[in-house]
């Protein structure tokens, strides 16, 4: 732990003293924000490049722009490919042509199924993992079947979904709950299991009831890994909405995107793509920032209990 | 005579682990502490010296005889009895402050107040001015310290070390040494300290008790006659250490033998 503290040390006095000297005077920026605008600097040199062999293709001709319109195509018609966004959230609604708003409300209605989703299957995943890790009678009863229901596919579960919940939101939200649910619920067990002897030692010298040791000691110990299990899982979160959008709901951005495939509308498909990795990144980028608020003790990007 | 702080009699310890053979930590032993006495345990590795803290502790039940502090049979776990490991097991998402105060909060004592005893631990152990810092920031030995300060905010009567300084330098060692005197003397707690280093039972030791090779038994109580501090140019300290380091090589041989029979 001590060589750990040792290599952040050098970590971030490193750049400081190699960035100085190009430092042009009376300019200067902290180790922190020259980090910052380095990842921004990267991200846009990124992007361009990704974008800059797209156009070139275009422009020689081997990008045929209906079925691959570039960037500067899909992104100069947004006027028109927004009137294909709905204000309401209605199913089979036709297109009113609301604008901006008419796509912020699509985003969001797709953005809040993902996150209640993911609120609920961690939540509820972490309730019922450390149940049946405490209680034996349960988990000789529920661990068979869940370890059969785990490695099943959530579209696989879409059909049970519309079946159960019919069309609407639910079928969408329920989807998503189980993409992290199982992964949670093995885990919890498992993180239980690993955690340090010695704290439950000390927790158990200073008097802790069993209840105290579990939410002062157990859970702050396995938090960090679960909450890396929810990240792993998010992407797979934003693939399945969409997919329950296109049949579950037939709202949001999956219906456009099923809209804009069976239209062929090549630009309107673009448009909405550009759309979804913008939220799975700001998702990303958001859950990032939770976890450095509120589990200040691990770096980023470290996952495991220790 | 006044009660024995600790009394351990005739103890023993069979650990049974699933799927293997059982097997005898500790046989028959037999010793008391006194209240205020600071007793080192020594002996080869394996013959139970972690156990017995363990028993004390209440952290794991004997397999015979009988355990008591202050009188009372131990049962279960208690504040009273602080135990402190090889590695500060302090809480990775806790403040040192808050580590410290983690026993107090346990026990529903007003944040306020938990406060100020934290910071009242943390000053006498040295690190006053690391009250916010994350464990991680802090080297082995502030750690050790802390983990120090955590049970002391406890007022405990014992206070047992299992290996306490093992993973530090030698220079930090023998400055936690010096620290951990003081705190003995400020406290008034007996203190069972287990280690592999001759040196540091020497130094340490009011009386220094050896154990066998696995199953561990008494094989001896030595008490160190020399005026604190201790001086390892002292011809009788050098007479000490000859003759635990010849305790010692009798029974690692045994050990050795033992395991090479299996
Ligand atoms: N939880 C356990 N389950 C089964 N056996 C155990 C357990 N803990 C310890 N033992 C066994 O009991 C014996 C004594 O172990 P203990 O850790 O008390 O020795 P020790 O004197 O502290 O050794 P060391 O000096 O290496 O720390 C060992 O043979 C060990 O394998
Ligand atoms: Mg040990």
């Amino acid at each position: 732990m001590s060589a750990d503290a040792g290599r952040t040390g050098l970590g971030e006095a490193a750049p400081a003293r190699g960035g100085a000297p190009l430092d042009p005077p009376g300019f200067s920026l902290s180790p922190a924000w020259r980090r910052r605008l380095s990842t921004l600097v990267w991200g846009v040199v990124s992007v361009g490049l990704f974008a800059g062999i797209w156009e070139g293709l275009w422009a020689l001709g081997y990008a045929d722009p209906l079925l691959l319109p570039p960037p500067h195509l899909f992104l100069a018609d947004i006027p028109g490919t927004l009137q294909f966004f709905d204000r309401s959230n209605r199913v089979g609604s036709v297109a009113t042509g609301g604008g901006v708003g008419a796509l912020l409300i699509t985003m969001a209605w797709t953005t809040m199924r993902v996150v209640v989703g993911l609120a609920l299957g961690f939540a509820c995943g972490v309730a019922v993992g450390a149940t049946i890790h405490y209680v034996k009678f349960l988990r000789n009863l529920l661990l068979p079947t869940i370890l059969l229901l785990a490695p099943i596919s959530p579209v696989a579960w879409l059909p049970v979904a519309i079946f159960v919940f019919g069309i609407g939101d639910v079928p969408a939200i329920f989807l998503v709950f189980i993409t992290v649910f199982f992964a949670i619920v093995l885990s919890t067990g498992a993180q239980i299991e690993s955690v340090p002897k010695n704290y439950i030692h000390v927790a158990r010298i200073m008097g802790a009831s069993q209840r105290q040791t579990f939410w002062k000691v157990i859970l702050p110990a396995i938090l960090p890994s679960l909450f890396m299990t929810l990240r792993l899982n998010l992407f797979a979160a934003w693939m399945v909405v969409l997919i329950a959008e296109t049949v579950g709901v037939g709202t949001g951005l999956g219906q456009i995107t099923s809209m804009a495939r069976s239209t062929f509308n090549a630009k309107l498909v673009f448009f909405t793509m550009a759309i979804i990795g913008l939220l799975g990144f700001l998702s990303d980028f958001a859950l990032r920032q939770v976890q450095r608020r509120m589990l200040w003790w691990i770096a980023p990007n470290q996952g495991g209990a220790r | 005579m006044t009660r024995p702080a600790v009394s351990i009699q005739s103890v023993s310890k069979r650990w049974t682990p699933e799927g293997r053979a059982p097997v005898q930590a500790l046989s028959d032993l037999t010793f008391d502490v006194a209240p205020g006495e600071f007793i080192v345990l020594l002996g080869p590795s394996g013959c139970g010296k972690s156990t017995l803290l363990y028993m004390i502790a209440g952290l794991e039940e004997v397999s015979g005889g009988r355990i008591a502090c202050d009188g009372e049979p131990v049962t279960e776990p208690s504040a009273e009895r602080g135990l402190i490991f090889q590695e500060a097991s302090l809480f990775p998402w806790l403040t040192i402050a808050d580590n410290v105060a983690f026993g107090l909060s346990v026990q529903h004592v007003q944040p306020v107040r938990r406060r100020e005893i934290a910071v009242e631990m943390l000053k006498r152990v040295g690190l006053g001015d690391m009250l916010d810092k994350k464990p991680d920031e802090l080297s082995g030995g502030m750690r050790q310290r802390a983990a120090c300060a955590r049970a002391l905010a406890m007022r405990p009567k014992v206070l047992m070390m299992d290996e306490p300084f093992a993973a530090l330098d030698v220079q930090t060692r023998a400055r936690m040494q010096d620290f951990l005197l003081q705190i003995w003397r400020d406290s008034g707690a007996s203190i069972l300290l287990v280690t592999h280093s001759i040196d540091e039972a020497i130094s340490l030791a009011d009386r220094v008790v050896v154990f066998t090779a696995r199953p561990g038994r008494v094989k001896t109580i030595v008490p160190i006659d020399l005026p604190r501090p201790r001086e390892s140019r002292d011809p009788r300290y050098h007479a000490y250490r000859d003759m635990f380091a010849e305790l010692l090589a009798d029974e690692v041989d045994r050990a050795f033998a033992e395991q090479e029979a299996v």
